[in-house]
């Protein structure tokens, strides 16, 4: 037997202990099971039947739930208000937080002190950081009214949480300031694995900088972005705290998203079923996308 | 070559000119960033007539900590105080147990690929989405607004990140030291304890921080599983927003008060941050 052959059945031998490696893991996964699985059930069973806060109503129901979403027109809405968050909130984190480690990808003096400090709104609760806006975007006593005062010459009094068209705005001002960080610091290190020699031979050689960029620099960063951008993809799908801090889905219902329209629906209204369907509709579409973003991220590991 | 040389000389000043202007760039952004942190900060020790002034006032003439006071007086602090047990408690069982389960994902390949996603895809499902049997298991249980409750649903909560990372951790360390402790006569225990533990230390300590942090923020779960005895102090935040009135001062303070241990965590995670917030998916 040669040293390697030996080797492996070493190895074999060391790490296939069957009890010990179940032991181990048995505890974690019983509690996975009781708090992941046992809910998924229980939902998928009480979607079924017609259980609200006037009766306990277990018999079968069928399909009638799911049948009801469709002409729940306040459901999509609140899709629609999820999925316009998304489509706006992330690509400006991504390219803010892009141009920023671009800017700190360089030699600056005092660099890990301004990483520190710029990590900050993304680790502070979501419910201080809503708040924390509400406050700046307040009417009255705001700072943010008072500073565009200042540019438009004239004192401006936007209400910027209880007008339709500006708490769109303002939500977004809020979710950027807060997650532009979190992209920007895993960007930042992305970018500093781009080999600096490739691109000074690039710019010697007269390439220009979106050449550079989608050459040399997009090929290299493109797997840890996409785990950035499906992150906080999915963070987004299911976002409720800051706007449960500044809105609490108001004015009216236009700002409700999946979360929170799920949230009155059952804890609310007590429609215990229909909250149900809808909850499974949820999992069913995040399924799909949650097992592609999982595969992507342990190919790159 | 020579051509690129001779370019070089001149080339010096514009970056020395380049650097200044990236500095002040770096500057602005950072004020723009931190400045809804100083407002938070200076409302929390302004006196009323300072919050409610117009136009706002941009520092307080004095530190007010009378807010905080009041806070301590009428035992709002209790929030904090909850949110410290919870999110510690929660935080050691979670790593202990997770650090068990990495060690054989990392190790044995338990289950393979499809246990580990199966694993953190646990975390990815809204809490909203599983709150409300969540909810009626701990009516059934009398476990609503109580430590146990929160606790063990944190525990649960965190453990696929800590399971994921930690898993990452470990088969960081090469196998080799290991294999050689072990046919060497150390037991799987002593194995572990001198040699895995040790050099998975940081990354223990750096997990332990971050699920730590995400316990201590955590609001859906909190919120709806929590009435008077147990809030935690994003939840009483929440409270201070009254149909007639907004507590400002005390939203401020109280967020003051929650906001502190973050930054002192993240103060000591430097080096660890950016694998911990990408799940493991940047080495750093």
């Amino acid at each position: 037997m040669t040293a390697t052959t030996m080797r492996v059945g070493q190895r074999a031998n060391l790490f296939a202990d069957r009890n010990f490696k179940w032991l181990v893991i048995a505890p974690s996964i019983i509690v996975l099971l009781v708090v992941g699985i046992y809910p998924l059930v229980y939902t998928g069973i009480v979607s079924f039947q017609q259980i609200t806060m006037m009766e306990e109503d277990t018999s079968w129901a069928g399909f009638m739930n799911y049948a009801a979403l469709f002409s729940d027109g306040r459901l999509w809405e609140s899709f629609g208000h999820t999925f316009l968050i998304l489509a706006i909130a992330l690509p400006i984190e991504l390219v803010l937080g892009l141009l920023m480690a671009q800017l700190f990808l360089e030699k600056l003096p005092g660099k890990q002190v301004f990483i520190a400090l710029l990590i900050i709104p993304t680790v502070i609760s979501p419910i201080v950081a809503g708040s924390t806006w509400r406050l700046m975007f307040d009417n009255q006593y705001g700072p943010v009214n008072q500073i565009i005062g200042w540019f438009a010459g004239e004192p401006t009094a936007i209400l910027w949480i209880t007008r339709p068209e500006w708490v769109y705005p303002a939500i977004l001002i809020c979710e950027v300031w807060q997650w532009t960080p979190f992209m920007f610091l895993i960007l930042l290190a992305a970018l500093s694995n781009v080999d600096r020699s490739l691109i000074e031979a690039a710019e010697i050689d007269g390439a220009s900088f979106w050449k550079i960029f989608f050459r040399i620099t997009l090929p290299v960063i493109r797997p840890v972005m996409v785990i950035a951008i499906l992150i906080r993809a999915l963070d987004l799908f299911r976002i409720f705290d800051i706007i449960w801090a500044m809105t609490k889905g108001g004015p009216g219902s236009i700002t409700e998203t999946i979360s929170i329209y799920t949230y009155i629906r059952a804890f609310k209204e007590f429609e215990t079923s229909y909250a149900g369907a809808i909850a499974f509709l949820v999992i069913i579409l995040l399924s799909v996308i949650v097992i592609f973003a999982l595969k992507r991220v342990e190919i790159a590991r | 070559m020579s051509d690129a040389a001779i370019h070089r000389k001149p080339l010096f000043g514009r970056t020395r000119r380049r650097m200044t202007a990236r500095f002040a760039v770096a500057v602005l952004i950072l004020i723009i960033f931190l400045f809804p942190v100083y407002w938070l900060f200076i409302t929390s020790l302004k006196s009323a007539a300072e919050i409610f002034a117009r136009p706002p006032v941009w520092y307080p003439a004095e530190f007010n900590l009378r807010t905080f006071a009041v806070l301590f007086k009428d035992g709002d602090v209790w929030a904090i105080y909850n949110s410290l047990i919870i999110a510690s408690v929660s935080t050691v069982v979670a790593m202990v147990l997770g650090t068990a389960a990495a060690y054989s994902l990392a190790r044995f390949k338990t289950g393979g690929q499809n246990l580990a996603i199966w694993i953190i895809s646990q975390r990815m499902i809204p809490p909203i989405v599983i709150v409300f049997p969540v909810f009626l298991m701990f009516v059934w249980f009398g476990w609503i607004d109580s430590y146990v409750g929160l606790i063990l649903l944190y525990i649960a909560f965190n453990l696929p990140y800590v399971i994921w990372m930690m898993r990452g951790y470990i088969e960081d360390i090469p196998i080799e030291v290991e294999e050689s402790a072990l046919t060497d006569g150390c037991s799987r225990w002593q194995a572990l304890r001198k040699i895995v533990f040790p050099m998975a230390r940081t990354g223990i300590f750096a997990t332990a921080v971050f699920t730590f942090i995400f316990a201590w923020n955590e609001f859906v779960f909190a919120m709806i599983l929590t009435r008077t005895e147990v809030l935690t102090f994003p939840v009483l935040v929440t409270h201070y927003y009254g149909a007639q009135s907004t507590f400002w001062a005390k939203i401020a303070a109280l967020s003051v008060l929650g906001t502190l241990p973050v930054f002192f965590a993240v103060a000591t995670l430097q080096r660890f941050l950016v694998r911990g917030i990408s799940m493991g998916a940047v080495k750093g």
